[in-house]
């Protein structure tokens, strides 16, 4: 479905005179394959070049060297970019500055609309979109009026109303509460299961990518991890050399077993604690 | 409460004036405005109250609201009333020291104030009925011949409800800086108006900041959306006249007709 092939993409930053202070590189010869219907996290710290990576898969970015292929089609064909915008779409951070209309409804057939979808088939992909984000009720409501999740919600909608394959979170719920931030993910993972969406689920929150089928970590633009969530949080030692934690509940799990606890050295999440303290409990190692 | 506000001053109570295609009220807010200038004398005012008062009535808008929108107005025709009352050559039939006030005097006073008040309520009735959107896809139709001379129609369309969309957004965001300012010991409420205006700079200048970064982010997530301009763009509600439409229109004609042959 996507294909990085040594890319590589750098920011200039220039002083006031123009002349060149820096070279960032944002994408260091990345190269990757993303199948169809997978559910990928993206993890990195700040700068790493996560958001550059997820810019470059519809198109909004273009790599200097190497290619991006989405779908089969080369993002550096201008000729390409509506259609490989219409199968990966975007959510974006800040739920207010991706809202473009003025009601929940046009807002969702924006997409369409720039695609030149007739508008009799328009209104049912609108309503479909909506359905399925569960926000129908709200549908001629001022966006102005939601909440922080369900704007994201509708962000969603509207991407979906382009009946895309792909599905991109750059950071979607960095701007979100707790409560904003579940709804979205668990939204991210219907689709992904029930639609057979791909998904590319940008973030810093290492909780929102314990779901996920297959986790990158980048760090300075280049890929320095990959592997299953079970592989990648296994290695916390490796993990935090990157500035980045593992989940809580791993961590503790480390650190007793590093104490001498009779805890194994690696657990995903609460499920697996708790079953680890039956099991020592039951072997008689806890009173 | 900021979130709330509503742009313009739609007042939504779904009459059937409320149900017209916003092309018809452009257009019948342009006939009214000639309608008001083709006549001479008071009787003429008669067919553009009456017609005035019956779309009212249809529009189901409260004469309170109606008056309110006046006020605004109320200094340029107060202004305007006194410079025809004063400066009219003719009969005199009063005077006090310098001030002269003539026959022909009172009467243009009256007929130019009687003119801008009904062309004033006239034209808010229009934005009482309709919605800003409803507005801009009417004006984006209206306007489309222009194109051959190059006038952006479309993208000024696009840029006029995006406007609209980030007024209120904007306006909680200059609450917001407003009073984080505030709570750093800024002082927005004494002082003369220099005093003031200077204090209004230091809010001016992260909003811009903030506005320009919104305006980025939105450019991007529009480009993600497939957006290439109006070329080829469907819409999700087009604009469709429909029989209710076309009955307005020859009412209209009819009006106007009226007005100029009648007096």
């Amino acid at each position: 479905m996507i294909r990085f092939e040594n890319a590589v993409f750098e920011y200039i930053r220039r002083d006031d005179e123009g002349n060149v202070e820096g070279i960032t590189r944002a994408l260091d010869d990345v190269s990757v394959h993303i199948k169809r219907g997978e559910f990928v996290a993206v993890l990195g710290a700040n700068g790493s070049g996560k958001s550059t990576f997820a810019k470059h898969i519809n198109g909004l970015l273009v790599p200097e060297e190497g290619k991006v292929f989405v779908g089969g089609l080369d993002t550096s064909d201008d000729n390409n970019l509506l259609k490989i915008r219409q199968m990966a779409g975007m959510v974006f951070q800040n739920p207010d500055n991706q809202i473009i209309a003025q009601t929940v409804e046009e807002d969702v057939a924006f997409g369409p609309e720039n695609m030149g979808v007739p508008t009799d088939e328009m209104q049912q992909r609108v309503d479909e979109a909506l359905e399925k984000v569960g926000l129908i009720a709200e549908k001629d409501n001022s966006p102005n009026r939601l909440s922080g999740g369900q704007k994201q919600r509708v962000a969603i909608a509207g991407v979906l109303a382009m009946k895309p394959e792909c599905i991109i979170f750059d950071e979607s719920t960095a701007m979100l509460d707790p409560a904003g931030r579940k709804e979205v993910i668990a939204t991210a993972h219907e689709l992904n299961k029930n639609n057979n969406i791909t998904v590319i689920l940008i973030t810093h929150y290492m909780n929102e990518a314990m779901g996920a089928d297959r986790i990158l970590v980048m760090d300075h633009g280049k890929i320095v991890m990959d592997g299953t969530p079970r592989q990648i949080f296994s290695k916390p030692e490796e993990i935090r050399k990157y500035k980045l934690e593992v989940p809580e509940i791993t961590e503790l799990a480390y650190r007793l077993h590093k104490a001498g606890a009779p805890m194994p050295a690696f657990v995903l999440d609460e499920d697996e604690f708790m079953e680890a303290i039956r099991s020592a409990k039951a072997a008689g190692a806890l009173s | 409460m900021l979130r709330d506000i509503t742009i313009g001053q739609y007042y939504p109570s779904g009459s059937i004036i409320h149900r017209l295609d916003p092309r018809v009220k452009f257009a019948g807010t342009f006939v009214y405005i000639v309608s008001l200038f083709v006549f001479k004398t008071f009787w003429g005012f008669l067919p553009a109250a009456v017609w005035l008062i019956t779309l009212v009535i249809m529009a189901r808008i409260p004469v309170k609201y109606l008056l309110k929108g006046l006020r605004p107005m109320l200094f340029l025709l107060l202004f305007m009333a006194a410079m025809n009352l004063l400066m009219t050559p003719g009969e005199v039939i009063g005077q006090w020291w310098i001030i002269k006030v003539t026959k022909e005097g009172i009467r243009s006073a009256a007929f130019m104030s009687l003119r801008l008040a009904l062309l004033i309520m006239g034209s808010s009735l229009m934005t009482y009925t309709t919605t800003p959107t409803a507005l801009t896809a009417a004006m984006e139709h209206i306007f489309r011949p222009l194109k051959i001379i190059r006038v952006p129609v479309h993208e000024l369309a696009m840029m006029m409800s995006i406007a609209l969309r980030f007024i209120p957004i904007l306006l909680e965001e200059t609450d917001r800086i407003m009073k984080a300012q505030q709570a750093r010991g800024a002082d927005f409420e004494s002082g003369g108006l220099i005093k003031r205006a200077k204090a209004m700079l230091p809010i001016l200048v992260p909003l811009f900041v903030s506005a320009f970064r919104r305006a980025g982010d939105l450019a991007q997530a529009m480009e993600a959306r497939c957006y290439h301009g109006g070329k080829g763009r469907t819409k999700l509600h087009p604009l469709k006249y429909k029989l209710r439409d076309i009955i307005a229109y020859i009412i209209m004609i009819g009006y106007l007709v009226g007005c100029i042959f009648i007096p």
